[in-house]
């Protein structure tokens, strides 16, 4: 497990530092992939299937493709020119240096910081106790709602910005089986 | 413990003996067995593979009216091993202006997202890989791998086509996991688990097809979009984007992405058979041992692979704005309906009989179907009318 545990932090560290020095961007999105990849195995270590396999479907399969299906359709040059590092790079390595240090303070003084975890009983499904505490009155049901809410409200917008009423009559007709077509057609016509 | 009963435990049982007679650590036997019996799967899996190039050339020439493959051996049967060596001795060439590491690593990844399925396929009560609790995600997850290897493929080539073909393929799987999602939903909510040892043990008394047979239709829809196979084979068009991501890979790289491509479908006819008809279970024949089990499993696998044969062969090639159009306009929508018709008919009835259970989930089904139908007539109609009646101003303003 330790072993296991090591070469992942590796593979994961290496790869986040080959994302940002990556002069090509779409290598650097797919080190991010590396990246993501390695917190997914990490969660599979911790006993966490769930949220492993959601990484992978959600920063993988989602996020990191539209990463890079962003950078071909954005730039003419996929390399980036210039130094790496302005003149205040010390102050962004005088933040994460602090951030870490105080992170490893407070986790330190935690009293489960230096305990080997208990073994998980046989027949506990955490998927289930997921489920559950997603939608019991009691746990995470509100936050749960309102993140739907806030998803639902990105979809509108992002239909609305992406809905152009001139291409189409109107919304009925944007429906119609012809609809594919229906820029062109309407170009036609004017 | 009998060998027939459960092959695998007795294997491991034998080999932790045998190795720890070695006086190897218990830890690393077990790491070792595992191992092993990653490897022999894989073997097997790819063993498959080769045959299935002759399956797929041999069922191709029958829907064509041909005989196929039928000069090397028996029925043609070592022409695959004769395609595999051609790959093998054809010069590999590396086009200018590739990005060597990410060109190379594309058809690699696309096997292993098809091959990383086979370890939550139960084949048998006692012969699965690992019983995630999470297996259908899982599903999808590697399917998230493969859609990765197909723009890597595209990108990395340097050549416009391939680009093209890969953002074609890329957002028809991006945009049918959807439906294929929800469809996945159907099975888990009647069996209430997403573990594949579960949904087949749930499906002991009724397959899941009688029970939803609109699920089963809009998973084996999503699934072949998913492959990129005909009809939704758009990543090809030889007078467009000619053979789309793969075009500037050749012999076994080629080969690669060709073995992935059957074997995917192999694997999707197996999850359509597991998800959707009752995985081992055969009338009671799974009881005579985990072998004919297995056997079951993979003759489902091989059926539904034969389904989606029939698809490509029969069915022509569609434009992608019908096509995604057919999935956004008709397909999630009618997924979402199915599903939560299927949710509350399930809670509604929980505790009735399996066959009031039947009636009614069927009953539904079809009604669903029937109103589907009429909504798709109504459009049509006035679609036509729309265009019979436009049909004569655009044609005078065409004269001016």
């Amino acid at each position: 497990m330790t072993i296991l545990f090591l070469i992942t932090a590796v593979v994961i560290l290496a790869s986040a530092v080959m994302v940002v020095t990556s002069r090509n961007l779409v290598h650097a999105a797919l080190w991010l992939v590396s990246a993501l990849f390695g917190v997914a195995v990490l969660y599979a270590l911790l006993n966490a299937g769930f949220l492993a396999v959601v990484q992978v479907v959600i920063y993988i399969g989602a996020i990191a493709i539209l990463f890079i299906f962003a950078v071909m359709l954005t730039r003419r040059e996929m390399r980036d020119t210039g130094p790496g590092l302005n003149k205040n790079w010390w102050v962004s390595a005088l933040t994460s240096i602090l951030t870490f240090g105080g992170l490893a303070f407070l986790l330190s003084s935690w009293s489960g910081f230096s305990q080997t975890p208990a073994a998980i009983p046989s027949g506990f499904d955490a998927v289930s106790a997921l489920g559950d505490a997603l939608i019991s009155p009691d746990a995470f049901v509100l936050p749960f709602e309102v993140a739907s809410v806030l998803l639902v409200a990105a979809l509108v917008g992002a239909v609305y910005i992406a809905f152009n009423p001139r291409a189409g009559d109107s919304p009925r007709a944007g429906d119609s089986p012809r609809a594919g077509d229906s820029p062109r057609a309407g170009d036609s016509r004017k | 413990m009998n060998f027939w009963k459960d092959p695998i435990q007795v294997t491991a049982d034998w080999l932790m003996s045998l190795f720890t007679g070695w006086g190897m650590a218990e830890g690393l036997a077990n790491v070792l067995i595992s191992l092993l019996g990653i490897v022999i799967l894989v073997t097997i899996m790819l063993v498959i593979d080769i045959l299935l190039v002759w399956i797929e050339r041999k069922v191709v020439a029958r829907f064509q009216d041909r005989l196929g493959p039928n000069r090397v051996g028996p029925f043609g049967l070592i022409q695959p091993f004769a395609d595999i060596i051609k790959l093998f001795i054809k010069e590999n060439i590396t086009p200018v202006g590739v990005d060597k590491v990410v060109y190379n690593l594309a058809p690699v990844l696309s096997v292993f997202s098809v091959l990383i399925l086979w370890a939550i396929i139960p084949l048998a009560p006692v012969i699965i890989g690992v019983d995630l609790n999470v297996g259908l995600l899982y599903l999808v997850a590697a399917g998230a791998i493969g859609t990765l290897s197909i723009i890597m493929a595209g990108w990395s080539s340097n050549n416009k086509f391939a680009l093209l073909g890969a953002f074609r393929q890329v957002a028809a799987m991006i945009s049918y996991e959807i439906p294929m999602v929800v469809a996945l939903l159907i099975p888990t909510v009647l069996a209430g688990t997403m573990g594949m040892l579960g949904i087949s043990e749930a499906q002991q008394g009724m397959w899941y097809v009688f029970l939803s047979p609109l699920g089963a239709l809009i998973f084996l829809i999503s699934a072949v979009a998913e492959l990129g196979r005909a009809p939704f084979d758009l990543s090809e068009g030889e007078s467009e984007v000619v053979a789309g991501f793969h075009i500037e890979y050749s012999g076994m790289k080629f080969g690669w992405f060709y073995a992935g491509e059957l074997l995917h479908a192999f694997t999707f006819g197996g999850f359509w058979g597991i998800l959707f008809f009752g995985g081992y279970h055969f009338f009671g024949l799974e009881n005579w041992g985990p072998l004919v089990a297995a056997a079951i499993v993979l003759f489902k696998a091989l059926l539904g692979y034969w389904v989606i044969m029939w698809i490509k062969y029969t069915l022509m090639r569609i434009r992608i704005d019908h096509m995604l159009a057919f999935n956004w306009k008709f397909l999630v929508p009618l997924s979402l309906v199915v599903l939560m018709v299927t949710a509350l008919l399930n809670t509604l009835l929980r505790g009735a009989s399996v066959w009031i259970l039947f009636l009614s989930m069927f009953l539904a089904n079809a009604l669903i179907a029937w109103i589907t139908i009429e909504i798709l007539r109504g459009r049509s109609r006035i679609a036509r009318e729309k265009v019979e009646g436009s049909a004569q101003p655009v044609v005078e303003s065409a004269h001016h």
